[in-house]
């Protein structure tokens, strides 16, 4: 592409964990024609960052998700990982989906068991090394307890996952991620199937982990408070926004923010004049259809946010 | 009144009298016709008393024929020998179904091709194995194989198939391998459910292990019924076939049992 980059994002700063540039989705509809889903993503994420991605139904953000993971390919651009282009899911990316998470045929230890085992082990190395594989299972267990007791499960560690509720698994699924100690988490919708009040809890929950590890989060959600509340930085995709070329299609970053309010953040912060000064901003930046902001109105002001620029959709003027 | 009202619930008593009251009128209206038929001619053959047919019960399993074995036993053993290294030879087919659900090369290479050999109806390759293998053991095998190897293969792979995209995703992020994902993770969670598939073949396995042994054979449940019916010897036929039954039933409760016990979770599903 032929762009002009408008980067204001200083050298030398610590290395980034994440790097998007010019991220291109595309997918074919039924009769085989492509359409944009996401069209020119660029940002950085820094190493113990909690990012919210929010946006409109339909705008991308589980596909931005899963580009990032892996388990998907853009048709352009670039995502690199700890400097590395992204090729496949794997081990130093964490994901946390809404359903699915937990392997309904083992129990709740041995589903936190499970990634220590096979990460260290090879099928065949458990047979060579019989005597150290009964040890190493050992210590995994410790291991697994004391992340059970640290997420409040320990006495649910028999069970199977389909025993538990909805957010006790996703607790389950938290703690099976992290004990990983993966280097980015990701998080698509994890509270989205709970009810009103388990959800209140989980988000107290996922930002009381947060602040105890401090490892780096990549959290997708709908629900704009949500995302106000936890996310140390916003991000809001949408296919709402104007540009000078006359197709405008696929999603795009309109608002990329630090969320200024402190840590630790409790439930009065849902209640602040703060959080609904930033609802009413991000809703008309991003979620109503009817206002479109112009692509040179975008308010990319995170220190990390920055964008590569085609010509045909900001004709820069004089 | 009762009968067709949607709501009845009829206590206990009155549920397994119910569930039992077909079986004992069965019993009856025989051991009627069976009665009337001995009266006209105590000779008859074709629908034997109760006595009779314990009678040749005793004889076929406690004493010795003109060759001196003891016949249900000895065809039991062989008809269940036949169908155990069928079973033992239907893991492969579970093991190919698990590889093309899994590994798309696999998908590729055997999907069309089992598709296409599930819709060879097996008796009619009977003559061609006979031709090919003789009427030794191998044909029998081989005819149960055909008839229910690429079912198995297909249910796998379909179920194997079936397992949330997202679950090789999570292994892959907790450092699991191919391997590891195909036997650790998408083995264990459909593999019930296969056992399940397994189970509801038996009755085709004894099919097709009855028309082998019908027409090439010299011992098994399914030869003996078909060489006594020369003789018309309802006697040891009906025996046979309850006995088979059971032993059908039997198989069926085993694994039905070993799913419950083994794969607690599955019950937990849904």
């Amino acid at each position: 592409m032929n762009n002009i980059e408008i980067d204001k994002a200083k050298q030398g700063d610590k290395p980034h964990v994440l790097v998007l540039e010019d991220v291109v989705k595309r997918y074919p509809d039924q009769t085989g024609k492509y359409f944009t889903v996401l069209n020119d993503i660029d940002f950085r994420v820094s190493a113990g960052e909690f990012v919210t991605v929010v946006g409109p139904s339909g705008c991308g953000k589980s596909t931005l998700l899963r580009l990032i993971l892996g388990s998907e390919k853009p048709q352009q651009g670039k995502i690199l990982f700890a400097g590395q282009p992204v090729v496949s899911p794997d081990r130093d990316r964490g994901i946390v989906f809404q359903k699915y998470s937990l392997f309904p045929h083992l129990t709740v230890l041995e589903n936190l068991v499970f990634g220590l085992d096979v990460d260290a082990y090879s099928i065949v190395g458990r047979f060579l090394h019989p005597f150290r594989y009964r040890q190493s299972c050992k210590e995994y267990r410790h291991q697994a307890l004391a992340y059970l007791e640290r997420v409040g499960l320990e006495e649910h560690k028999d069970k199977y996952p389909q025993q538990l509720s909805g957010g006790m698994q996703q607790r389950v699924a938290i703690a099976q991620a992290s004990i990983m100690k993966p280097r980015i988490l990701l998080m698509d919708e994890p509270f989205g199937a709970l009810d009103y009040s388990t959800r209140q809890d989980m988000q107290l929950f996922i930002l009381e982990q947060w602040e105890r590890t401090h490892m780096t989060i990549f959290f997708v959600t709908h629900d704009l408070e949500e995302a106000i509340f936890l996310g140390s930085r916003i991000i809001v995709l949408t296919q709402y926004y104007r540009t000078d070329s006359r197709k405008n299609e696929g999603a795009k970053i309109v608002t990329d923010l630090d969320i200024p309010a402190p840590y630790p953040r409790t439930s009065a912060f849902k209640c602040s004049e703060e959080m609904r000064k930033l609802i009413l901003k991000i809703r008309e930046d991003g979620l109503d259809p009817e206002h479109r902001q112009h692509i040179k109105d975008f308010d990319l002001s995170h220190q990390d946010a920055f964008r590569t620029i085609n010509p045909e959709e900001w004709q820069l003027r004089e | 009144m009762g009968l067709f009202n949607i709501h009845a619930r009829p206590g206990k008593t009155v549920s397994f009298l119910l569930s039992i009251a077909l079986f004992l009128a069965g019993i009856a209206a025989y051991a009627v016709i069976s009665q009337a038929r001995h009266r006209e001619n105590p000779q008859d053959k074709v629908v034997p008393t109760f006595s009779a047919m314990a009678d040749g019960l005793k004889r076929a399993a406690f004493e010795k024929d003109r060759d001196g074995e003891y016949r249900l036993p000895v065809d039991t053993i062989a008809s269940l020998r036949r169908f155990l290294i069928s079973l033992a030879l239907l893991s492969l087919a579970v093991l190919l179904g698990l590889q093309m659900g899994v590994f798309p090369y696999f998908e590729l290479i055997f999907l069309r091709f089992i598709t296409f050999f599930d819709k060879i109806p097996a008796l009619a390759v009977l003559p061609i194995l006979f031709i090919l293998f003789g009427l030794g053991e191998i044909s029998k095998v081989a005819l149960i194989l055909i008839g229910v190897f690429p079912t198995i293969a297909l249910d796998t792979y379909l179920r194997a198939k079936d397992v949330p995209r997202e679950q090789t995703t999570k292994a892959l992020t907790l450092g699991a391998g191919q391997f590891e994902i195909a036997y650790k993770i998408i083995f264990p969670q459909v593999f019930p459910a296969v056992l399940n598939t397994i189970r509801l073949n038996f009755k085709a396995m004894i099919l097709f292990l009855i028309a082998g042994e019908s027409l090439a054979a010299t011992v098994g449940l399914g030869y003996r019924i078909f060489v006594v019916r020369r003789y018309v010897a309802m006697d040891i036929i009906i025996p046979y076939v309850i006995w088979m039954s059971l032993l059908a039933f039997l198989a069926d409760f085993l694994v039905r049992l070993w799913i419950k016990k083994r794969y607690k979770w599955v019950a937990l599903e849904k």
